[in-house]
């Protein structure tokens, strides 16, 4: 296939709360990459960067930060800002210049260093701000996702035990994975003891933020064949679509959503919109599908990222996980490298990081995780102001 | 309560009548809704007008879903001391077919609150400052 690249590396510095500045983070993720690959660094002709817009001015310029600290050789450099789907699209410019016939090999990289304490916004009075807004009006970021579960529970019949089930599943798996920041094994009384943040999200439901970095070395299908890589896990497809008006969905930070009521306008669901077009550029449907990696930002988004990426019918997502069928050994299992609930968000590194466990699935070396067989990976991902990715990996 | 004056905490958001509305605009060429108010173009991507009425929302609508606030949000929000938690609702309005977010009124808990439930428009205290008493809009669950 004419738009698939090769995915001849991955590495990733384990999450945490380290304490180091994000470069180091991503250097330590980009030389395991390099190594992973067999591909010297002088060989990486182009470096794309996923933008960290907490860490300041070098984060801003990721790219170039990234190629400075590797050792500057003279490749050309890109920086990417898509919030949770920077990764993505940092790898999506990177296929755009490999398939221009640009350069053969790239460097793909985010990694982040989280501040401590609660992400408030600027001050002032400042009512022109979505931001100060909904702050001001006492509506924080688990409001959202409280919201999307509290439906859940009252048009599905979800229960406060599937989504307690969701952290036991990722946090069992996870506490495999040497890369995770959180490797304790929970129960379902751990999590219902866990204090209640937004009904009917507690603690225990809701992801923290984390220290990490991730990085790919892809190519194009020549260069992989070439150093005799040809049988590489492939990006089959990219998406990185927008919402669609009238976005029905309430989003952080918003106090309202698009208004439908034109004539012509239909109410869109954004996330359920992201893999339709991944579907469509890989030439596959959900029924290829061996596993997923999903922004389980909570444990509720879990199973509606599960119905959006069409593995089960809307609705149906916890009928799956009650069947065990999303864990490792099931039918589809979903955030077997122990998602967000065992790592932590690092927002410009996640979708990367995504990426690095499907390909390691692919190629059977993921341990204890692995899912037998595995042929055909997708992850799903959304953040604010309208970005999110999905992207399939295959083999 | 004190007897300081009543202001809006966030000024031309909302009437401060008896039965309050949200204030928002409505493009004049397709009809599409916005709040907070867009004066300057219309996000339909099937039109470019640049040309709005100001409007007043529907001031009933129906529960799309519900949660609370447990924890003490951070700044700008002003908290209570002791912090009192609260529930926030997103509101379905049906002519504006849009979804606009909001707490819900003292003394009523998600246990109070189901989806598709109606609710109507109220001002209510957010805080108190030296000068004045800021209001803001809240649902509250239709009699």
């Amino acid at each position: 296939m004419s738009n698939e690249i090769a995915i001849l590396g991955a590495g990733m510095h384990p999450w945490g709360k380290w304490g180091h500045n994000f470069v180091q983070y991503g250097v330590a993720a980009a030389r395991e990459a390099l190594k992973d690959a067999g591909v010297p660094w002088q060989d990486v002709r182009f470096v794309s960067g996923g933008a960290t817009v907490r860490c300041g001015y070098p984060g801003y310029v990721a790219g170039a930060t990234f190629a400075q600290a590797l050792g500057w050789q003279g490749a050309e450099v890109n920086t990417s800002y898509a919030a949770c789907a920077s990764g993505s699209q940092a790898l999506a410019a990177a296929r755009n210049k490999i398939l221009a016939g640009e350069c053969d090999v790239a460097l793909v990289v985010g990694a982040d260093t989280t501040p401590k304490g609660f992400l408030a916004p600027a001050g002032g009075y400042r009512p022109e701000d979505p931001d100060w807004v909904r702050f001001y009006l006492g509506i924080t970021n688990p409001t959202y996702f409280a919201l999307y579960a509290r439906r859940r529970m009252d048009l599905y019949g979800d229960t406060l035990e599937d989504f307690a089930a969701v952290k036991v599943k990722n946090a069992a798996i996870g506490s495999k994975n040497p890369r995770a920041r959180y490797r304790k094994c929970f129960t379902a009384e751990d999590v219902a003891a866990s204090a209640m943040v937004a009904d009917p999200l507690r603690l225990m439901d809701i992801c923290a933020t984390s220290d990490g970095g991730a990085a790919l070395i892809v190519s194009s299908l020549d260069y992989a064949q070439k150093i005799g890589k040809g049988d590489a896990p492939r990006v089959a497809a990219i998406s990185t679509t927008t919402p669609t008006f009238a976005s029905s969905v309430v989003e952080m930070p918003d106090i309202a959503t698009d208004s439908a009521a034109a004539a012509g306008v239909e109410p869109h669901a954004f996330r359920s919109t992201l893999p339709i077009k991944a579907y469509e550029e890989a030439g596959l449907g959900p029924e290829d599908v061996d596993l997923a990696e999903v922004y389980d930002l909570s444990t509720a988004l879990e199973l509606d990222w599960i119905e959006d990426l069409q593995l089960a019918p809307r609705g149906e997502a916890a009928a799956l996980l009650r069947a065990g069928d999303t864990a490792i050994g099931g039918k589809i299992p979903v955030n077997v490298s122990g998602g967000l609930a065992c790592f932590g968000e690092a927002v410009p590194a996640q979708a990367l990081a995504q990426v690095c466990e499907l390909t390691w699935q692919l190629r059977g070396e993921a341990g204890d995780r692995q899912v037998a067989g595995a042929k055909v990976g997708i992850t799903a991902n959304q953040g604010l102001f309208g970005h999110g990715s999905s992207v399939i990996i295959k083999r | 309560m004190s007897n300081k004056p009543l202001a809006p905490a966030i000024d031309g958001w909302h009437t401060m009548a008896v039965n309050p509305h949200l204030i928002g605009t409505q493009c004049t060429a397709c009809g599409t809704y916005f709040f907070p108010k867009s004066h300057a173009y219309c996000r339909n991507p099937d039109c470019d007008s640049t040309d709005f009425n100001e409007v007043e929302l529907s001031r009933t609508g129906h529960i799309w879903s519900y949660t609370n606030a447990c924890y003490k949000p951070p700044e700008p929000y002003v908290a209570a001391d002791p912090f009192e938690p609260y529930a926030i609702a997103a509101v379905q309005l049906e002519k504006e077919q849009m979804v606009v977010l909001g707490q819900v009124i003292a003394g009523v808990s998600c246990a109070d609150l189901k989806v598709g439930m109606p609710v109507e428009l109220v001002l209510e205290q957010l805080h108190e400052t030296d000068d004045d008493i800021k209001m803001t809009w809240k649902w509250k669950p239709a009699a």
